[in-house]
């Protein structure tokens, strides 16, 4: 089955669980007054979920003929492309996301920047980390005194 | 419509909006050229900043600057490299490529500014002109209207998708819809669609939403897939072009500034429509001789697309400021920016917040003039920036779309669900199925719902279709809009 298919058939689940909810569950909680209204909470959502089940249906069936498209990048050729470089940066997203906070914006963006560069490749530590350092600090001037939003600059145990 | 117009300049030439747009030209055109980064990515992570500015016309004027520069930025990646930096360029390096491997770069980028100032100018006047009539009609509108317009808006988006591409456009579409349902609506008062999760009390944030849609999946296709981002910066000479070049150039210009003004007004054509139909359109109109010099370097080749693709970013302002209704992604993600500096855009936004229309028509005379006086000298020294490494740029790329939306939501929750919305939107890219109608669903989602609530109660039902003719027209357009397309697909096999 093709990948569009594959995902149409995720969107599918998707739209029954949701639709499982606005029609069987969210109007439980449902004030006797407002019972009483032409239109409930679940209302739309109820028209939603049966128009995404026919439209995932369509796709799953193949109901609209049409040339097989191409992406911006060939799924069939999928072993072609640079997996796990692309894979370890979403992960040094996540880890980023999860130490913003107790490690402070300054050292986890300046990580960041200099992991980020060298999972791509880069080894010349003596550019990495000035420009990380340039770049963290810059930023962090621009958004913390012009912009006026707090970034804690540093880690929580140094209280700041 | 004189006095609008002064209010505009007034606002417009103030010295601090004289800087943002000059600002948002340049780091639209300087981002714009990155391979990858197209102009929602790059307005999605603007939007922060604009949002942070506090006032509205400000904003808008900085997003537009943004809007136009990353077009030009496009069009000077798709000359000097042949890797477009957007897909509303990607008809420009037909012939602007083949022009800059013959040594005529410097021209190529010359006939590419002054056919997107000229673009854009006119493109602007027929704004002046058009939107001020649709807004008055558009006055006689009212929630059973507007919720069919609505419609009708997302269907036309989904119909102009393609072939065989309509049904997964609509998908997106009503996918973007049901996420717009997760929170709690303004009308109802009670969370819906939760799970119990408190940080889904408030909805899904609309700048992380576009920042995964669009931003990191561009950032990641870069890494897997590189693009020769090549060192030809700096090397740019000769910018001149002759008189007879100019006088061949100017009907091509005149002409496409027109169709593609009304190709951009259009929901779901826009730019990338635009400069495809220019090109195609000058080829066939040209005389023989000079049609085999189309895909060579013909500059005719070249004016058509980058005049077309101005204008129809212009156009694209006309449905977004007059009906409140956005045609592509990228307006789509203005409107958001909008509502979040709490601008309501639709017809009353000329009468009440006369201003911030104007200044934003006006901002848009002195935005494709910056981009002419400033960056035609600067050129060759833009141009240096395709020679950053990608194992630099790449990472700075995925840190601007965390920190857009970190800065959005302040909450570190949002940098995950960004991931994890944009490991979707990979896969979403991979399977071929159209982005843009998601996000526009999701932000007119809210005002959709909204309208059809305030229908159903007025006419407690759904009589509301029944009883107002102009809904009634409106809701079959929609429909036919999906399904003529879907069997002449079908029935073309």
């Amino acid at each position: 089955m093709a990948l569009d298919r594959w995902i149409a058939l995720f969107l599918l689940g998707i739209c029954i669980v949701y639709g499982y909810t606005a029609w069987f569950t969210m109007d439980e909680s449902l004030a006797p007054f407002m019972r009483r209204n032409p239109i409930w909470p679940s209302t739309f959502p109820k028209v939603l979920s049966v128009l995404g089940i026919v439209a995932s249906f369509t796709i799953l069936a193949g109901l609209e003929k049409g040339d097989e498209q191409i992406g911006d990048i060939d799924h069939r050729r999928l072993m072609d492309y640079f997996w796990g470089q692309a894979l370890l940066l979403l992960g040094l997203m996540v880890v980023y996301a999860l130490c913003l906070r107790p490690l402070g914006f300054l050292f986890s963006t300046m990580a960041f920047l200099v992991i980020g560069s060298f999972i791509l490749g880069e080894r010349k530590w003596h550019v990495m980390i000035p420009v990380a350092l340039i770049a963290t600090g810059s930023v962090w001037y621009l958004v913390q005194e012009v912009l006026g939003i707090f970034l804690r600059p540093l880690p929580v145990f140094m209280g700041v | 419509m004189l006095e609008g117009i002064l209010i505009g300049l007034q606002t417009a030439l103030s010295l601090q909006n004289l800087i943002v747009v000059i600002g948002g030209c340049l780091i639209g055109t300087f981002i714009g050229m990155l391979p990858g980064l197209g102009p929602m990515s790059i307005i999605a992570i603007m939007i922060p900043v604009a949002i942070t500015m506090g006032d509205p016309s400000a904003a808008l004027i900085l997003l537009a600057g943004v809007y136009y520069g990353a077009i030009f930025g496009g069009s000077t990646s798709s000359i000097l490299l042949n890797a477009p930096g957007v897909a509303g360029t990607v008809a420009s390096s037909f012939d602007g490529y083949p022009m800059s491997q013959q040594g005529k770069a410097g021209k190529a980028l010359t006939i590419a500014a002054i056919a997107s100032f000229a673009g854009g100018t006119i493109g602007a006047i027929l704004l002046m002109v058009f939107a001020p009539m649709l807004s008055t009609v558009a006055l006689l509108f009212h929630s059973p209207e507007y919720f069919a317009l609505m419609v009708v808006g997302l269907s036309a988006i989904a119909a102009f998708a393609g072939p065989g591409q309509v049904t997964k456009a609509l998908m997106m579409t009503i996918l973007g819809l049901i996420m717009a349902t997760v929170g709690e609506g303004a009308l109802f008062n009670m969370p819906r669609f939760t799970a119990g999760i408190m940080d889904l009390q408030s909805g899904f944030g609309f700048i992380t939403l576009a920042m995964a849609m669009f931003a990191l999946p561009e950032a990641i296709f870069l890494v897997l897939k590189p693009k020769n981002l090549g060192d030809d910066g700096g090397k740019i000479k000769g910018l001149r072009i002759t008189r007879k070049e100019a006088r061949s150039i100017a009907p091509v210009i005149g002409r496409q500034s027109v169709q593609g003004f009304f190709i951009g007004v259009l929901p779901g054509a826009g730019a990338t429509i635009a400069s495809f139909l220019g090109y195609a359109v000058e080829r066939n109109i040209a005389p023989k001789q000079e049609q085999g010099e189309f895909g060579k370097g013909s500059i005719k080749g070249l004016a058509a697309p980058e005049t077309a693709n101005n204008a129809a970013c212009t156009g694209s302002f006309v449905p977004l400021l007059t009906l409140g209704i956005p045609g592509s992604g990228t307006t789509a993600i203005l409107l958001g920016a909008l509502i979040a500096l709490n601008v309501t855009p639709g017809p009353r936004l000329m009468v009440d917040e006369p201003q911030i229309f104007w200044a934003v028509i006006m901002s848009m005379f002195i935005g494709n003039l910056v981009l002419l006086i400033l960056n035609l000298p600067l050129i060759p020294y833009i141009a240096k920036l395709l020679a950053i490494p990608r194992n630099f740029l790449i990472p700075f790329i995925l840190f601007f779309t965390l920190m857009g939306a970190y800065i959005g939501q302040n909450n570190a929750t949002e940098l995950l669900m960004l991931v994890g919305f944009g490991v979707c939107g990979i896969a979403l890219k991979f399977a071929n199925y159209p982005l843009p109608p998601l996000l526009i669903g999701f932000i007119l989602g809210g005002m959709m719902e909204d309208n059809f609530s305030r229908s159903m109660q007025l006419y407690g039902g759904v009589s509301f279709v029944l009883e107002r003719p102009m809904t009634l027209g409106l809701l079959i357009l929609a429909a036919s809009l999906i399904i003529v397309p879907v069997l002449r697909t079908r029935f073309a096999k």
